[in-house]
This record gives C-alpha cells, structure tokens and sequence, in this order.
C-alpha cells in the first residue's frame, strides 16, 4: 500500500529524534508494521530511501528481530510463553490446547483473520506465570480456559482487557505505532502494578 | 523483623505512582537538584564511594564505569540504559519501569551530567507495550516539567533522552550488541576491546548501564554513601530487587540488602509451593548455573553466590519442586538460547543447535550415557569461545545440571522415555495453589 504524505511526515520525524538517521530503522519498521501489519517490501523501499540505505540493508535489519514480521498476522497477536518456568507451569500445555482450539499452527493466523498464535521466549513477568501476551500486553496468571476464552472473545471483537494495560485490548497495528514510539494517550490507564510487584512490599510493611 | 528494604518499591502501591506528580510527592527529582548542584567529578565520586554494582548481570562497579569516560576530549558522549530485560527468570526491571518510570529518568539525568553527556537513550524490549507508555509519557513530562530538554533547572545542562524500542532479540541485552542495534544494524556483540568507554554508541565514549542500578542512583544521592553500604555485605553494597518465580505460594518482588538468602526468602513470602519441595533453582536468571536445596544459606551476593558455583547475575530466583523433569528445563533454555543466538561466532551458533538435538535425545529416553559426556565437551567447545558470553550462558544450565542430577539423565536412558508427568509441575494440577 502506498504512504500518504501524512505517514511520510511522521517517518521524517522519527528520523529527527537521533543523531544520524539510521538508527532511526527500528521504529521505522515499526511504523510500517502500524500501516501494513507486517513488513512490507513498499515499507523497505522507503526506509531505504529516507535512510539512504539499499533495501537488502534494511531487510537484513528487518528479518533479525522476531517482532518483525514477513507476513500479516492476525488483528489480535497471541504469544504464549513456552521458555522453560512458563512451560513448566502450564505454558506448553496452553499453547497446544490453543493450537489444537484454533486449528492453526505455530505462526498460523486463523481464517478471519483475527488471531494469530506465536510461542514466545520469556517476557520479563515470570512472577505472573504461566504468561500471555497479545500485541504484547500482559495476560497474567493464566490457565488453558481463559486464555480459548481470550482468543474466543478476540475472534468475536470483544477480547477481555489486558491484566497489566489500558482498559481496553488495541490491535497489532495501533500498537505497533506505540512501539515506534507515537503515543496513544493510554499510558495512564490500567494499574501501576499486580500484586507480585507489590508482594515484597507489603511484607516489609508487616502485611500478611 | 522482616529483612526486606522497600527504597525503589517503597511507593509502587500508590495508584498514581507512574505519574511526575506521584513521583514528586515522595521526594521525587530532588536528588537531581542536588547532584547538578555538585561537580560532575564529584557525583562520579559519590557513586564509585557507594559501591553500587551493575544490576544487570555482571555486578561491574557502576562509579568505575562512569569514570571510565574520558573527560575534556571534545567528544560527544552517550548515556545508554539498558532496559532489555530478556534473561530467562528476570522480571524487575519491567515492573519498575511500569511503576515508577520517573526514578529511571532521574538516575538518567544524573548519569548524563556526571559523565558529561548531552544525549541519552533507553533501549527497552518491544514485547511490552504499555510499559513503552509509561516510559513515553514519562519522559514527556519530565520535558514538559523542565527536566530534560535545554537548561534543565536553569543549570545550564542540556539533556535530549529518547526512549528506543526494541523488537524481539534477547542479544540486544548484550551491551555491545544493543549499541549495533541502536546503530541501526543487527545486533551482534563487538570484539572487546575497545570498551563502550571509549568506543561505544557512534564509536564515541559511552556508558551503558542497567535500569536497576541507575534508577538506584537517586536514592543514593539524596541518603548518602553511609546509608548506602550500611546494607549489604563487605564488597556486595547496597539493597537490590530479588524477583522470586515458579512453584512458590507466592511469587513476587523483593527488596533486601545483598546477602539475604533464599532460606530467608521463601520463609517471607511463604515458602515453595504447598505440598512440595525444593528441587533446583537459578540465583540470577537461567545463564547462571543452577543450585539444590544444598544452598538454601548462600548469602545472595556477587563473591558468595560466586564461591558456590554460580554467579548472583540478574537475581532472578526461579524455583522448580520434585515435580520438575530437570532435562526438559534444561533442554527448554537450551532451545532458548540456539534461538536467541545471533549467528556471528560459529562456536555458539552450532554448538547450540548440537546441545539442542542432544539434549531431545536425551529427554526422549534414547541415547547412551556417552552423550553425557558429549554435552560436556559441546560445552566445552563453546565457553570462552564467542565475542559475547551468551555461549557461556548455554552451558551453565548443561554443566550445573550434569554435576547435581546425572542420574537423572540416566534415568530417561533406563525408563527409554522422560518419567516424568508433566500435568504434576503446572498450576493447574494442584488445588489450593495460587
């Protein structure tokens, strides 16, 4: 698809926030993921040109990084930590049970495409285990039942709010274009933190 | 008495306590007063006397890089955090960061002005949206507040941070290979030297340091070096995060003075899960070779934890029970790290995938007692032999778990299958346990 002039006034300023340009890649390919959904061959073409890069350059760049995609995912992008403590204490048996519940493989997109399901590698919130992402927010604590129910409630429109996040799930494109660092206003929605977090704290303060 | 030490989580249980007006409330940015109104030597100064050691992994003195920026040579210098918190077992730079963004932020500005560096960036993980906000928003406050930005204070410091994001390679945690990312390349580790110190973000002078220990460095301005190594034991200083996971009552964050041992640990926040025992665990994330019930008092600091036969890494307390088949967690890290393996060193990118096929071997009951032995020289074949420790970290979990549970191993060889029921290690199996 082709870029507004819009969008290429958004890229020029992604550009200005470093000192040389093409450190300016990875939110870039992030933006293109926010218009197309995935990484397209128009978006390497025109990061190349703002960033005087050859297009093989910019996709050596863009196929290191898992986050980056080759090809669309689903509206909603479920990643189930499968890295050994999650897949331990319930992540394989969530992803095979939600494999077999969509019908899809790993990377598959179901038919609607509104669901994708990834295994992912450990995301940083082991203290909430077993954990789920989508469009990666956090989904903490979660069991085989309420994560069909995320990706039941996803495919009708409807998902449930992430556990750690803003009140309500936004898609694989409008939050890639947070990851390019555009912000959405949502940053002061949702809880400051789980009760993990706040588990050593509390026990300083002399509660049970 | 409880031993823990609230002072970076001391008010995450304030609703608002992500926002610039929560944080000021408690004290917040005042230490950035007072180090910019110290020389910038003089805060380096402070930081080295307080012994504060890197958070991240490797316990390197934070002062002691500081200083390593050569000062008065017309170059440009950077301040780069790293928030690429991906080791397996590490959660407590995230929640930190979706708490209190605005104690990393201060930690920032301090860090720049005393290294003398007018550009700042904070790499973070692209797998956490809504702390990419937290951390956005913050640092539009903090320039809306005067705090960033030209003349911060009326000091006459400028200061531009610009919150980077990144996109699915736990390689970025390396900090040279985060710099080629941040380059806009790949990111695959450097030959070393020349250190970041001297050529790092741009091939100029460049601090790279974790989120922990620069969102410590506040506090340690405004209470001081005596309160600072009044905690902690005689070369490990200060409190620091413990982040304790798997099968425990009650998993969480934990703020001691280095030194606690997770004897201590688990009698606060409820011991391992009901029922059970302890098994094996990691000190610092799964690159550090794992420990038994045998070391239940091992003070958790860098030189005890060390003397044991591991290293305190990143403190990341991951707790398995009798449940847990020790092959498949080790076969599972394995996998991890062939995936994160950046392909540069061909040691790591095909001793990984060798320990990989061996190890599924193994947990699937076939094999020989030879293989043990192949693991090791793999192993042996690929420590040491990288421009980046991630190798090494591959053959922690092999070397650890061969030394304490060979029989194990041998015991799929015998049974021709894994003898273990894998239902029995999840939540779900158990009623009662959270």
């Amino acid at each position: 698809m082709a870029f507004t002039s819009e969008q290429i006034k958004v890229m020029d300023s992604i550009i200005t926030r470093y000192p040389r340009k093409r450190s300016a890649i990875m939110p870039l390919l992030h933006y293109v993921q926010s218009i197309d959904g995935y990484v397209t061959n128009e978006g390497i073409e025109l990061i190349g040109k703002k960033l005087e890069l050859a297009t093989a350059e910019v996709t050596a760049v863009s196929t290191f990084y898992t986050q980056y995609k080759s090809k669309p995912v689903g509206q909603y992008h479920v990643g189930i930590c499968t890295n050994t403590l999650c897949a331990v204490m319930g992540g394989d048996m969530i992803f095979d049970a939600v494999k077999e519940h969509l019908g899809i493989e790993n990377d598959g997109v179901t038919n609607d495409g509104k669901v994708s399901v990834e295994h992912i590698e450990c995301n940083a919130a082991c203290d909430y285990a077993p954990v789920v992402m989508v469009n990666w927010e956090f989904y903490d604590n979660q069991t085989v039942q309420s994560v069909k129910d995320l990706v039941d409630g996803a495919r009708n429109g409807n998902p449930p709010a992430p556990t750690r996040g803003p009140k309500t799930l936004r898609s694989w494109k409008e939050n890639s274009a947070v990851l390019a660092g555009i912000s959405d206003g949502l940053a002061n929605e949702g809880v400051q933190a789980g009760e993990p977090t706040l588990l050593g704290l509390k026990k300083a303060k002399g509660g049970a | 008495m409880s031993k823990l030490t609230p002072v970076l989580s001391a008010n995450w249980d304030e609703a608002d306590s992500f926002t610039i007006a929560g944080y000021k409330r408690n004290g917040g940015y005042t230490a950035l007063t007072k180090a910019l109104a110290m020389a910038p030597d003089e805060v380096i100064q402070l930081v080295k006397d307080s012994g504060l050691r890197g958070r991240g992994g490797a316990g390197f003195p934070t002062g002691s890089k500081w200083g390593f920026i050569p000062q008065g040579d017309n170059k440009e210098h950077y301040f780069v955090v790293n928030a690429d918190e991906s080791e397996p077992g590490t959660c407590k730079d995230t929640p930190m960061m979706m708490a209190n963004p605005h104690v990393l932020i201060e930690g920032v500005i301090i860090g720049s002005y005393a290294i003398r560096a007018n550009y700042a960036f904070i790499y973070i993980r692209g797998e956490v949206t809504h702390v990419v906000r937290r951390v956005q928003q913050a640092i539009e406050d903090a320039y809306a507040a005067g705090l960033l930005g030209k003349n911060i204070l009326g000091k006459g410091f400028d200061l531009e941070l610009v919150l980077h994001v990144g996109a699915g390679a736990y390689i970025c945690g390396e900090e040279t290979a985060l710099l080629d990312s941040l380059e806009g390349f790949r990111g695959q580790p450097r030959l070393r030297p020349p250190f970041p110190a001297i050529a790092g973000l741009y091939a100029k002078p460049t601090v790279v340091n974790n989120v922990e220990s620069v969102a410590s460095v506040p506090a340690i301005v405004n209470k001081g070096v005596a309160w600072f190594t009044a905690m902690g034991t005689e070369k490990s200083k200060g409190f620091t995060l413990y982040s304790l996971s798997g099968h425990v009552n009650n998993p969480g964050q934990f703020e001691a003075p280095l030194g606690i041992t997770l004897r201590e640990l688990l009698e606060i926040s409820g011991g391992v899960r009901s029922g059970h025992k302890l098994k094996f665990w990691t000190p610092g994330g799964s690159s550090t070779p794992i420990f038994t019930d045998e070391h239940l008092d091992v003070p958790l600091d860098y030189e005890s934890v060390a003397a044991a036969g591991s290293m305190l890494g990143t403190k990341a307390l991951q707790i398995f029970d009798e449940t847990t088949c020790v092959v498949r967690a080790v076969l599972r890290w394995t996998e991890f790290y062939k995936h994160e393996s950046c392909g540069k060193c061909t040691p790591c990118r095909e001793g990984t995938w060798w320990l990989v096929q061996v190890l599924k071997d193994l947990e699937a009951g076939r094999g020989s007692e030879a293989d043990l032995d192949k693991l090791l020289d793999l192993c042996d074949n690929i420590m040491g032999r990288s421009f980046c420790a991630l190798a090494d970290g591959a053959a922690s979990p092999i070397i650890s778990s061969l030394k304490y549970f060979r029989q194990e191993y041998l015991d799929h060889l015998t049974a021709g299958e894994c003898p273990f029921d894998p239902m029995a290690a999840t939540l779900f199996s158990s009623a009662g346990v959270k």
